[in-house]
């Protein structure tokens, strides 16, 4: 409930911050370069005078926005092709899953600077990115976790009533995947986080002046020794985030399985 | 109906491909897990099949009910062969016949009420009204001697036995006419078993079920069955009423030696015939009878070819060509 909370309210700082802020996410104040945190500026300002505050806040947009959709992306995807990648089997499902085998073998930057060369540095291609990365992993889980859930009695009893497949899918496969789904999901928005920001430090992600955690913990990790404020109000604000999502998740599956119900 | 038998196996075989290579997929052989199986049952009875672990009796008690489909033979249940039917004529048929399963608890949804998974079954095959349902529920749950108070919990807050019951309800929700039981009583407590074993037996006398009862455990198939089959490597090699009594293959003889008696000075005098080694593989099974390489009274000529299910006496039918020669009595 803690990790809903805190999730709750930084993003309702993300999405009204902006507009209660005096200052825009590109400001410059160029009498106040690299000061800490004061009255006019809570968090300081960063090497080109702008309030961090407000670039905090603009940035957790971004970041989040890109680990909700890039995620959502991964988890349709992903979903789909492992349920029926497991499902089918055989012939099928090898084939399926050498494809996810050549994906994985591509180097993810070689594939994000190609993409980038050929389309440009529009933000789309970001998710795009991240998520036909992200969808493997989640495929791999999905198509191991079907696999040995259709060989439980509970499916083999319902086929034997002689249940529909689709029923068979949805009511008996999908609620017993759901959790491991619920929980990979809340672990992959944090790494669609992560990458986000190893690629915006390589200069392949959010471009300037536009801000997101990355770049703001790229930005701070530089001027580490001379402002440490840069670097702690959007790293906290990240670890933050990913430590809530993580209890998030965990809340999550107790909440979904009936066996670990407290009350009842 | 009285006539022809209601439930008809013909030289029924389910074999699982064995395939070598990782590339160039070939043929390596097969698992023969059954093997050749005829038998008829006639309506209402209880036929009950035994033998040791990895003899294929899980696997012919799940191509009856078409979980897997059969390699060759044929599957007559009322005149209908179920090994030909396409999948959507096949779901509808799977009204007639259930099956009950080994582990209760691995066989219900853990995510699903009972209530959820008895009205599942019950909407399976008819249309019903949805305010009619929590009735038909409470009256499957009488059924199978469960309160109806129940129904809105899950799986793992019930005991392994009711579980079980639980099951049975699920199978009986869409009134079946055959009922394979794999094990049904073999994952529970020896004190439950008798209950669930009574159940079992009173509904099929009462619905009139026609029942397959697969166990490995001879006293239990003794309490329940009409007739007991026994399964060795994939073919039958005895069957008949009074097989746990007076039983005529080698192989049967052995089994029943194994049953510890309850009385102390008895089970003393018991004598135990211990089979050596393991059974052969269903991969490679040996030439002519299968039992030859463990049987105490094997002769060169068991080797040659298999012997078939002949009638010794009465309704007894067993797999030995010795099988006047070792029992004197005949």
């Amino acid at each position: 409930m803690a990790g809903l909370a805190i999730l709750f309210l930084l993003s309702l700082a993300c999405v009204a911050g902006p507009f209660l802020s005096p200052y825009t996410y590109q400001q410059q104040d160029l009498r106040l370069v690299a000061t800490g945190p004061s009255p006019r500026h809570w968090l300081g300002t960063d090497n080109l005078g702008r309030d961090i505050l407000t670039r905090l806040f603009d940035g957790g947009r971004v970041s989040m926005l890109v680990g909700l959709v890039a995620t959502a992306v991964s988890l349709v995807i992903g979903v789909l092709y492992g349920a029926v990648s497991g499902f089918f089997g055989g012939k099928v499902d090898s084939l399926m899953m050498r494809i996810v085998d050549i994906l994985y073998a591509l180097p993810f930057t070689i594939f994000v600077i190609l993409l980038m060369v050929f389309f440009g540095r529009k933000f789309i291609l970001l998710f795009v990115a991240i998520g036909a990365v992200e969808w493997l992993t989640m495929a791999r889980i999905i198509r191991g976790q079907v696999q040995s859930l259709k060989h439980r009695e509970f499916i083999e009893a319902a086929e034997a009533l002689g249940l529909r497949r689709s029923r068979i899918i949805l009511r008996h496969m999908l609620p017993n995947v759901l959790g491991v789904i619920l929980v990979y999901a809340t672990l992959t928005v944090p790494e669609v986080m992560l990458l986000e920001a190893f690629l915006s430090f390589l200069g392949l992600g959010v471009q300037p002046p536009m801000s997101s955690w990355g770049v703001l913990i790229s930005d701070g990790a530089a001027r580490m020794e001379e402002s440490p404020w840069m670097l702690v109000a959007p790293a906290l604000a990240l670890a933050l985030t990913l430590f809530s999502l993580n209890f998030l998740g965990d809340g999550l599956r107790e909440a979904l399985d009936p066996r670990a119900a407290r009350n009842e | 109906m009285n006539g022809s038998p209601f439930l008809q196996l013909i030289d029924l075989k389910t074999h699982f491909p064995l395939s070598k290579g990782v590339f160039f997929r070939r043929s390596a052989g097969a698992v023969k897990a059954v093997d050749g199986v005829s038998l008829e049952l006639k309506k209402g009875e209880i036929l009950g099949l035994v033998g040791e672990s990895g003899c294929g009796k899980s696997t012919l008690g799940r191509t009856v009910v078409q979980l897997l489909r059969p390699t060759s033979g044929a599957v007559i249940l009322a005149g209908r062969d179920l090994g030909k039917l396409n999948r959507r004529s096949l779901r509808s048929a799977r009204a007639d016949f259930q099956m009950i399963f080994q582990d209760p608890y691995a066989t219900l949804n853990p995510r699903m009420t009972i209530f959820d998974t008895l009205a599942e079954a019950l909407r399976a095959h008819r249309r019903l009204p949805a305010a009619e349902l929590p009735a038909r529920v409470g009256a499957l749950m009488e059924k199978v001697g469960l309160s109806a108070r129940f129904v809105k919990k899950y799986p793992h807050e019930f005991s392994g036995g009711q579980r079980q019951r639980i099951a049975i309800a699920r199978a009986l929700a869409v009134e079946p006419k055959l009922i394979i039981a794999d094990e049904p009583v073999s994952a529970l407590d020896v004190s439950i078993q008798a209950q669930i074993l009574n159940l079992l037996a009173n509904l099929c006398r009462e619905m009139g079920l026609t029942m397959i009862f697969i166990s490995h455990d001879l006293s239990v198939i003794k309490h329940i069955s009409d007739r007991v089959a026994v399964m060795y490597l994939g073919r039958l090699v005895e069957i008949g009423r009074d097989v746990v009594e007076r039983p005529l293959h080698p192989y049967t003889k052995a089994l029943v030696s194994a049953i510890p008696v309850p009385d102390p000075k008895r089970e003393k005098e018991r004598q135990r015939i211990v089979l050596q080694g393991d059974p052969p593989s269903p991969v490679d099974p040996p030439p002519g009878c299968p039992f030859h390489p463990r049987c105490a009274y094997a002769i060169p000529e068991c080797a040659l070819r298999v012997p078939p299910l002949e009638n010794v006496r009465g309704d007894s039918y067993a797999a030995c060509i010795r099988v006047r020669e070792i029992n004197s009595w005949l």
